[in-house]
């Protein structure tokens, strides 16, 4: 066994627009272990459920994340909506699911033009976030917001979509796919994109499975956990199938969220196709006495939101769980005996949310 | 009611490892373990799934106790089990990797133990 050193990595680092950091043991320039730390920015949002009513808790629960805020939003609101035996408007179902794919889309665009940057691809990067503003300029035009939409209420949606803008919305995405395969061509063919990322960070099923790995990550690996298929919001009744690889490494990751976002466009495709008319809301009453673990698919994964009430209007527990908190034991794992090099590419490989996973 | 299968268990304090080593015989995934304030005790859920339908053991203890670590049967536990010490106050025996009460640098200690009434009611 070779000497060993102990070399810090974040929390600030070039490649991490949010501060984690992780103590890198390494033999020479090989990683033999990784213990990671969180917690420069927790801000302990779960406990203003002792100070905010459940109906405008939403707007906290929104704020968790300025790029999974909608799902946040829908997810909280499915929780309280669950545990109150609220039917809410198959219209508003269609219309959650249309802006939880483009939360999605968004998303992943934004990560692809990060990956990029962390690979030097400054162009690239530059490709991926222009493709993203048209994903915010619908985002904008139907919700009113850009980061933080506040459209998503306990018992429907505060805005429906006129079918004329449905249509220029998939009219533009239709457009938006021919330039989304030159930009995935790059991530999945380019040479010197695959040397960089093939066999970096693997991570086996099993690992993968039993070590919590959700989204992107874990179907990467082989594990088809999809919380789509569930059924939530309209899920259940489109029809897709969930972009699995087998690899395990970080080409695997970067090829699922790549083409996770022609699957997201194709659910978009169903819903306004099969979207039916009605209303958008109903009127909720009373207050939540019971509890419920919610779970939604975001962009990094499986998000889970368990809400505990008593009948009154303040809940006694909200409890976060996100994606990328349950996927930093993966990432300890698939960090061992990589290059210290190939590090930056393959914590960006799990995108890393920190925003999320400190609430 | 309910779109997904959730069944809570209440199980006694001591039978929590074999029964956290009994899911993980029967191929469920660790989905997150979370500790709610009831009163004075401590509701801790374990929540596993398999195959979309989630089930939740769930022990009740007093902050003073001595909770082991399920580390040992799911690596991934460390991370839950770190939170809920640090932002409840409870001691986790035998973690896998120990953060000491430094997980989240908070500038109360164990700032989810005390309950905060709404202001003004």
């Amino acid at each position: 066994m070779g000497k060993q050193v102990t070399v810090p990595f974040g929390p600030q680092h070039p490649v991490l627009p949010e501060p984690i950091h992780l103590d890198l043991v390494l033999e020479d320039e090989t990683v033999v272990d990784a213990i990671p730390s969180i917690g420069y920015v927790h801000r302990g949002l779960e406990k203003l459920v002792e100070k905010r009513e459940y109906p405008e808790y939403i707007y906290v629960a929104e704020r968790i994340c300025g790029i999974c805020s909608y799902i946040h939003s829908n997810t909280y609101a499915e929780c309280i909506e669950e545990i109150m035996h609220i039917e809410v408007p198959e219209r508003a179902k269609y219309l959650r699911t249309i802006w939880s794919e483009y939360s999605r889309l968004h998303s992943h665009l934004l990560w692809l033009g990060l990956f990029a940057d962390g690979m030097g691809f400054e162009s690239v990067f530059m490709n991926a976030w222009r493709l993203r503003e048209h994903i915010l300029d619908d985002m904008e035009a139907t919700t009113g917001g850009r980061v933080i939409q506040g459209v998503c209420k306990v018992g429907g949606v505060r805005r429906d979509i006129a079918p004329e803008k449905l249509d220029e919305m998939l009219k533009g995405l239709r457009g938006m796919e021919r330039e989304l395969h030159d930009l995935t061509d790059v991530f999945l063919n380019d040479a010197s994109v695959v040397h960089r990322l093939r066999g970096a960070g693997v991570l086996k099923t099993e690992d993968a499975y039993y070590l919590g790995a959700v989204g992107p990550t874990a179907r990467a690996s082989g594990v088809p956990i999809d919380i789509r298929q569930t059924g939530y919001n309209a899920y259940g009744k489109i029809n897709f199938t969930p972009v699995v690889e087998s690899s395990g490494d970080s080409y695997a990751r970067c090829a699922v969220r790549a083409k996770e976002l022609y699957t997201s466009i194709d659910i978009i495709e169903q819903c306004i196709k099969k979207i039916p008319d009605g209303p958008v809301d109903v009127k909720v009453t009373g207050a939540p006495d019971g509890e419920y673990f919610a779970r939604a698919e975001q962009p990094r994964g499986e998000v889970v939101h368990y809400i505990k009430g008593n009948g009154k209007r303040n809940l006694v527990r909200h409890r976060v769980r996100t994606p990328t908190f349950t996927n930093i034991p993966p990432l300890v794992t698939l960090l061992k005996g990589c290059q210290l090099a190939d590090v930056p590419i393959i914590v960006l490989s799990i995108d890393p949310c920190v925003g999320c996973a400190e609430r | 009611m309910g779109r997904e299968e959730q069944i809570t268990i209440p199980i006694p304090f001591g039978e929590l490892l074999g029964r956290v080593g009994q899911m993980k015989e029967n191929g469920c995934r660790l989905v997150q373990i979370g500790c709610t304030k009831i009163g004075d005790d401590f509701e801790i859920n374990y929540v596993f799934d398999k195959e979309f339908a989630l089930t939740n053991l769930r022990i009740t203890v007093k902050q003073n106790t001595v909770v082991p670590s399920v580390s040992s049967v799911y690596f991934g536990a460390f991370v839950y089990e770190n939170e809920i010490h640090d932002l409840y106050g409870i001691t986790v025996e035998g973690m896998n990797i120990d953060f000491g009460g430094h997980f989240y640098r908070t500038t109360i200690k164990s700032p989810f133990s005390v309950t905060v009434t709404k202001e003004g009611s």
